[in-house]
């Protein structure tokens, strides 16, 4: 539970004067993703700890290598919850790596992102300075948006010490729902179900079956249950399928043994909820109400990403396969210069996790 | 860049009108006046030029022309925002993206929308409305604003807590960046790969680059909706009441709460049926489906009772639900009625402290000799304490400028901010370096130049550079702590204002 801040502001500073690169590590948990880290490690998990709850405020502050389950621990003793539901990866994952790698589970379309829900940070940049952005409040205009920048970032810009965010009620009643169906006959029906105003909470489809989960006031839960006619899960099954999908232990998502990346390729598809990729769909586990899907193979990067565009967005490959080589969609050139300058602006020496995003990082 | 032949204001006029309509092309001081200010009106300049282009193209070939000549570019949408930033600069062109106003597509299936930068915010709901759908955030302004505006100030409205801001409801925009060069950010997914410009660009008061198409997430129609009114003998029992409801685990679709003066003048002006002896009145609506708001209106109205409410009434109609609106809705506009002019701010408080601020602000009220009304978007902490003043009295709207800072530094000095949803803009410039250090602040403009390295992009608005910041600190007579560490400023204000 302590304030290392200090600490790491030295670190930083040691090593910009020894022209170190470093790589910045919490729970370690998502080593897999993006490209293979090199540098120095810079341990953030020990600067942990709740700093600021206000559960009527709905806003909680915690620095950076706080566990999820210490922040959902004192959520729950409160009724609350990061609507975000993020991966815990067995219980390592902390809230920093969480939001530098833009992490979040099966709620995302309907209750947001972990981008959505951050209001504030406070980060060392690469010269060392401890700088603070955003706030504990919800709206929040004045400078830019450094705060939601850090999503999906990878570390890239800085050190991320401390992070407030929102917080939710935790919704007084779920039930799962499910239909037996074709991956084709369920992005369209799921993307019905998304028109309509029910408290929908959750849409997957994986080996021929639809799962939705609805979430809110008991009486409209039930009611929409019923209206909908689905065959529905018992509350253990439908925790079960949730946690599993949400905490990516689906055998989709399965690691394997090695430790060499070796690992068959796992794509991640952030794309059009209602696009058709017929050659994936049968194979892939399709989720966020068909806006992200997962599938496992070897693939050409290149022939994913035109996958990708054709449905209206981007593929990255997200655990698996080689990671010396390009994990994210192609940038074009415009938008890889404005990236560029913005990491340069945060780390003119380009001394975090380079590479790690892209190789021209 | 080439400033040492920039042109007069004649050639660059020859050169737009070579490519876009003489008469979108406008350089008469008659026909500028209009563009001298958006919505705050106390803070005027007059443009070189206008341009009013039609196609993305031409606004390519202004921003080419704009950017070889380092000549200042003020993007406008509808001129209805309230924090100067869309005040043009003398040197400067104003390109208005009025004629922008097509809505390209909405797409039912996928609950999208395309949209030209100039389409107004309350049309995109009207034209999902045949398919039972509607774009979340609402200004108080919606009909007139544009969503390129609301992009730009990454704007909020009273239903901000359950649907959120302008940058939850973007999914993707077409951007030029300052040399004219076209990229897209975003997709139609939910996430995209490396930094998330997108959200840089929410909120960026057109200093990054200029908007031409915007993708919004849509959403259905709410079944239901009602409102619950509840008058208060004073504010911390209305304060309380708003955490008693987030406690009890309902987020309404908004909650707004009014203080005294501010129900007076509402119910004069609207005759909503307000408690017109309460301290504070708050309205809650909920909505979702038929068995949901039931459930939750029964809640709302045993806490508001609960928490010492004098009064509560719910709206049994639409017709009803409408008219306690309507009350709030034309709070300003009231408040217009019982002063010569009013001065709205705009700063977002941690709740609890909403007691605090308001004795606070009283006593600021008192030592100024101005009054002051207050309207809350309670669930969220956004106060737009209303400053009611006269302008023809000389020195009188100095004196409301500075009664306005001192609120705004209350703000930060309780956790909050200096500006909830409406923007820096010029307006605020001063207070951002209450908000943020220098270093801080040198960041942003490290920002600015990823993007804008001359700085003809709205210059001068959003963030202060450090010189500027420099001097607002001696002003107020602050330390003012060196920074040595960064040589990121490179005095853009010389280069932008040639």
């Amino acid at each position: 539970m302590a304030d290392l801040s200090t600490e790491l502001q030295q670190q930083v500073l040691a090593a910009r004067d020894a022209k170190q690169t470093l790589n910045i590590v919490g729970g370690g948990s998502k080593s897999f993703m993006g490209r293979e880290a090199v540098g120095q490690r810079l341990d953030v998990s020990g600067h942990r700890g709740i700093v600021n709850y206000q559960p009527v405020e709905l806003v909680l502050t915690a620095r950076a290598g706080t566990l999820l389950t210490e922040i959902e621990a004192a959520l729950a003793e409160n009724n609350q919850i990061l609507a975000f539901e993020p991966p815990r990866f067995s219980g390592v994952a902390t809230i920093g790596g969480t939001l530098a790698c833009n992490q979040s589970g099966p709620g995302r379309p309907w209750t947001g992102s972990v981008r959505d829900h951050v209001l504030g940070v406070r980060l060392i940049n690469g010269l060392g300075e401890h700088l603070k952005f955003g706030g504990q409040v919800m709206k929040n205009v004045a400078g830019y948006d450094v705060s939601r920048l850090q999503a999906g970032a990878m570390g890239s810009l800085g050190v991320i010490t401390e992070i407030s965010l929102k917080v939710l009620p935790k919704p007084a009643a779920s039930r799962t729902v499910v239909w037996d169906m074709g991956a084709q006959q369920a992005i369209a029906f799921m993307n019905q179900l998304a028109a309509r105003p029910k408290p929908l909470s959750a849409a997957c489809w994986l080996q021929g079956r639809l799962y939705v989960r609805l979430s809110g006031a008991l009486s409209a839960v039930e009611a929409t249950v019923k209206e909908w006619q689905g065959a529905e899960l018992t509350q253990e099954q439908a925790d079960d399928f949730w946690r599993q999908l949400g905490q990516q232990e689906l055998s989709m998502f399965d690691k394997g043994a090695s430790e060499d990346n070796t690992a068959i390729p796992l794509w991640r598809f952030s794309i059009n909820s209602a696009a058709n990729i017929p050659l994936l769909d049968e194979h892939s586990i399709i989720d966020w109400g068909g806006a992200q899907r997962w599938f496992r193979g070897e693939q050409d990067k290149l022939h994913m990403e035109s996958l990708a565009a054709n449905a209206g967005g981007q593929v990255s490959l997200y655990a698996g396969g080689d990671r010396r080589s390009e994990v994210m969609h192609t940038t074009p050139a415009v938008l890889q210069v404005i990236q560029k300058r913005i990491k340069t602006s945060f780390d003119p020496d380009g001394m975090f996790n380079p590479g790690r995003l892209y190789h021209w990082m | 860049m080439n400033t040492a032949n920039k042109p007069s204001k004649d050639e660059l006029c020859q050169l737009f009108r070579g490519f876009i309509a003489a008469h979108d092309v406008i350089s008469d001081a008659e026909t500028l006046k209009p563009y001298e200010c958006d919505g705050l009106s106390m803070y005027c300049e007059m443009p070189l030029i206008v341009v009013l282009p039609e196609n993305v193209a031409q606004v390519q070939e202004v921003l080419r022309i704009c950017h070889r000549y380092a000549v200042p570019v003020v993007a406008r949408g509808a001129g209805t925002g309230l924090c100067a930033g869309a005040m043009p600069n003398a040197q400067g062109v104003v390109l208005s993206l009025a004629k922008f106003k097509n809505i390209l597509d909405i797409n039912p299936q996928t609950r999208t929308a395309r949209l030209q930068p100039g389409v107004r915010n309350l049309a995109i709901s009207e034209a999902a409305a045949e398919y039972g759908l509607y774009y979340g955030p609402d200004p108080s302004s919606q009909i007139a604003c544009t969503i390129g505006g609301n992009v730009a100030e990454n704007s909020g409205g009273v239903h901000c807590l359950k649907y959120g801001l302008t940058v939850h409801n973007v999914l993707s925009v077409e951007m030029l960046t300052v040399e004219g060069e076209k990229i897209s950010l975003g997709s139609d997914g939910l996430d995209t790969c490396g930094f998330d410009l997108l959200a840089l660009i929410n909120g960026s008061e057109g200093l990054l680059g200029v908007i031409t198409e915007i993708q919004v997430k849509l959403l259905p129609i709410p079944e239901k909706a009602r409102v619950v009114m509840a008058g208060f003998d004073n504010v911390q029992q209305a304060g309380d009441s708003v955490g008693g409801i987030i406690a009890s685990g309902i987020i309404p679709a908004g909650l707004e709460m009014m203080d005294s003066y501010a129900i007076s003048a509402a119910e004069d002006f609207a005759k909503a049926g307000y408690p017109k002896e309460a301290k504070a009145l708050l309205l809650c609506e909920v909505d979702g489906t038929a068995e949901e708001v039931q459930e939750h209106i029964e809640q709302v109205e045993k806490l508001f009772h609960s928490f010492g409410a004098t009064s509560v009434r719910t709206s049994q109609t639409e017709a009803e639900r409408a008219l306690l609106w309507k009350g709030r809705k034309s709070a300003f506009p009231a408040v217009g009625r019982i002063s010569p002019d009013y001065y709205c701010m705009d700063g977002t408080i941690p709740r609890g402290q909403l007691a605090h601020v308001l004795t606070e602000m009283q006593r600021l009220s008192e030592h100024y000799q101005l009054r002051v009304a207050n309207v809350f978007h309670a669930g969220d902490g956004n106060l737009h304490p209303l400053i009611l003043f006269d302008a023809n009295i000389p020195g009188e709207f100095a004196k409301t400028e500075e009664f306005g800072g001192k609120i705004l530094e209350l703000c930060v000095a309780v956790g909050g901010c200096i500006t909830g949803e409406h923007g820096v803009g010029i307006e605020k410039i001063r207070q951002m370096s209450v908000q943020f250090t220098e270093q801080e602040l040198l960041q942003f403009n490290a920002i600015k130049d990823a993007f804008d390295p001359v700085g003809t992009l709205n210059p001068g608005k959003g963030v202060p550079t450090l010189r500027r910041c420099q001097e607002y600190r001696s002003i107020e007579l602050k330390p003012k702590p060196q920074n040595q560490s960064q040589n990121k400023d490179k005095n853009k204000e010389g280069a932008a204002h040639g």
